[in-house]
């Protein structure tokens, strides 16, 4: 079988606008939603759900948020971990008030909490743009943080400052707390992951992500035909908001369990998403998946190499992941801007053509 | 001799040319103490090629500013179909039926050809964000609707070979031609076309002329224009207005303004002793 698309006619635009053009492609995609929905829940361990699965799908779902305000609307924003601790600290408030709510309803509530907030923090960018508006978002990055260390509501006054969740049920399976098992926090997970993906590709290829494309090309021209720049705005940042929101609920309440909000949502974790997309692919869906994937499988794969391959000490190992890790980023950015998905793109290209190139 | 004062009249290649659409009357625009447009009155009626034409600096393409909203003047009305326009946004405008091209063209550098035309039913469409994120249904169907449309755009402007190239990728000409397809997209009922042949060769203009002609033939369309090209403006325009130093001095058919003792001044420069 050939990677290419001769042969697969299109005879109608609905046929034309999929999302996967190329057979091949739409094969391999089934093939991984069966694996991932009906294999690898069967064989999925701790050691898998913490160090890969769990943090690839979050980190994934809080790449997509940020790419479609960053790479889709063109808004640069720094607060990333801001947005992710309101939808943690949203997540908590809501279990411990209502905790016979199934999880989800916490989690997509604790989404829609992020977006209303993430709006309000979206009003300076009718006014401002690129580095400026950087600098108003890490505003919020730093306000955030800083509201739910001193405000002790937002804690439920626990003496340690930081939040707890609580054994919380989907079906009659835990999800979240210590008895939750690895199985049911993964689907928990990829169910949400793949759904959101879903949401995200159809507002991008509709005329919402057309809105947005318009003003991250050039935002005068997109108001001549008329795009009102504030609803496009705002909409762009209500939606990478409610995506954050929900990222922030699942690392708190599903991965991590117990938080304290600079530590798991401070201004490196803004960075860590940014990074992401970068080196994922701005403006693309399959790049905020490759991101994610990159920045969380590196470290773990560097580990297992130096530590169990090489038998370096763990700290020593730990100093040379952030350093490697580091120049690979650069490497990236020097070799190919555009990141994964371009790369991705080009060797498709070229898969197409094979074995005759010219 | 055709009278065209009256309600609409015929011209003398066939097409009717109806009432005033659009009326500016005593349009004085200021940039703090410039002067860019000073008291100037002319009307676009239904149906017309309209050219505006002048030297470098005169004010055309203030003009265009102020038609589509994106200047205010500091003086005078804009009557658009009837109804004089309040202060508006350019989106508004957009809305009600005015579209445009530049004379640096403003594409959407980073979308597909495709894209870049769908954005001019923008206004057109109205599927809300949860139908959208659903898809399936309504706005699915929504999207082919106008994607038929957008298509036989595609078609009449002979882009089709290149409908899913990104717009970077194109050269100089074919950009101008997506702009076109862009604005005529939004179906409008104006049409403002700022130096839609500039920098272009004898054959691209030739094309764009041709394209020109075409849609106030085919889709009726009210086509507003700055040009140049003095060759290009009289053969295509049914109208001329002549601006020079932000005033008009003349205004007539292509034969009228010719011969018209002011705008040979302006153009050819006069003795001053």
């Amino acid at each position: 079988m050939i990677y290419r698309e001769a042969g697969d006619f299109k005879t109608s635009y609905r046929e034309d606008s999929q999302t996967f053009p190329i057979k091949l492609d739409r094969r391999a995609y089934w093939t991984l939603m069966v694996v991932a929905f009906a294999v690898v829940p069967f064989v999925i361990n701790d050691y898998w759900a913490n160090a890969v699965l769990l943090p690839f799908l979050i980190y994934a779902i809080a790449a997509l948020g940020l790419n479609i305000l960053t790479g889709y609307a063109g808004q640069v924003s720094l607060g990333t971990g801001g947005f992710m601790a309101v939808g943690a600290y949203a997540a908590y408030k809501l279990m411990t008030a209502f905790p016979d709510v199934p999880i989800l309803f916490h989690v997509l509530i604790a989404g829609a909490i992020t977006a209303l907030v993430g709006m309000a923090f979206g009003l300076p960018s009718l006014r401002i743009k690129g580095f400026y508006l950087a600098v108003a978002t890490l505003a919020a990055q730093f306000f955030l943080v800083w509201l739910f260390n001193k405000v002790p509501w937002f804690f439920n006054y626990s003496a340690s400052g930081m939040i707890n969740a609580p054994e919380r049920t989907m079906f009659g399976a835990a999800i979240t707390g210590p008895e939750a098992s690895a199985p049911a926090r993964y689907l928990f997970c990829l169910i949400l992951t793949v759904a959101l993906a879903w949401i995200a590709r159809n507002l991008t290829r509709g005329s919402v992500g057309r809105k947005w494309m318009a003003i991250r090309d050039m935002d005068i021209a997109a108001e001549i035909i008329g795009v009102n720049p504030l609803t496009a705005k705002l909409s762009a940042f209500a939606v990478s908001s409610f995506f954050i929101g929900v990222a922030g609920a699942l690392l708190f309440a599903v991965y991590l369990g117990a938080v304290e909000v600079g530590e798991a949502f401070g201004i490196q974790k803004s960075f860590l998403i940014l990074f992401m997309i970068i080196i994922g692919g701005l403006g693309s869906i399959f790049g905020s998946f490759a991101g994610a994937a990159f920045m969380v499988l590196m470290p773990v794969l560097l580990k297992n190499v130096l530590v169990d391959g090489f038998g370096w000490a763990t700290d020593l190992a730990a100093h040379f992941q952030f350093m490697i890790v580091g120049a690979l980023i650069i490497v990236f950015l020097v070799f190919e801007p555009h990141g994964l998905a371009q790369l991705w793109r080009l060797a498709k290209e070229k898969l197409r053509l094979w074995p005759f190139p010219h | 001799m055709t009278d065209m004062n009256a309600e609409s009249y015929v011209t003398e290649d066939g097409r009717t040319i109806g009432g005033v659409i659009m009326e500016m009357k005593n349009i004085t625009l200021r940039f703090g103490g410039v002067t860019a447009i000073q008291d100037i009155s002319f009307d676009i009626r239904e149906g017309e090629i309209r050219a505006i034409i002048g030297p470098n600096g005169a004010g055309k393409s203030s003009m265009l500013n102020v038609i589509s909203g994106f200047y205010v003047p500091q003086e005078g009305e804009v009557w658009f179909r009837g109804r004089r326009r309040a202060k508006m946004r350019p989106y508004q405008v957009a809305r009600q039926g005015i579209a445009r091209t530049f004379q640096n063209i403003a594409l959407f550098e980073g979308m597909s050809v495709l894209d870049n035309v769908m954005t001019g039913r923008l206004t057109r469409m109205k599927t809300g964000l949860a139908a959208q994120a659903l898809w399936f249904g309504r706005a699915e169907r929504e999207e082919i609707e106008h994607r038929e449309k957008v298509e036989k755009i595609i078609d009449f402007l002979e882009i089709q070979a290149i409908r899913k190239t990104p717009v970077g990728r194109l050269p100089y000409g074919l950009k101008k031609r997506v702009e076109l397809a862009r604005a005529l997209a939004a179906e409008p009922a104006l049409l403002l076309l700022d130096e839609p042949m500039a920098g272009m060769n004898v054959e691209e203009k030739e094309d764009m002329s041709r394209f020109i002609l075409d849609v106030n033939d085919e889709f009726g369309t009210t086509i507003c224009l700055i040009e140049h090209d003095m060759g290009v403006v009289m053969d295509l325009s049914d109208r001329v207005v002549v601006m020079d130093y932000g005033r008009k001095i003349g205004d007539g058919t292509p034969d009228e303004v010719r011969n018209n003792q002011a705008v040979i001044d302006a153009y050819l420069g006069v003795a001053h002793d």
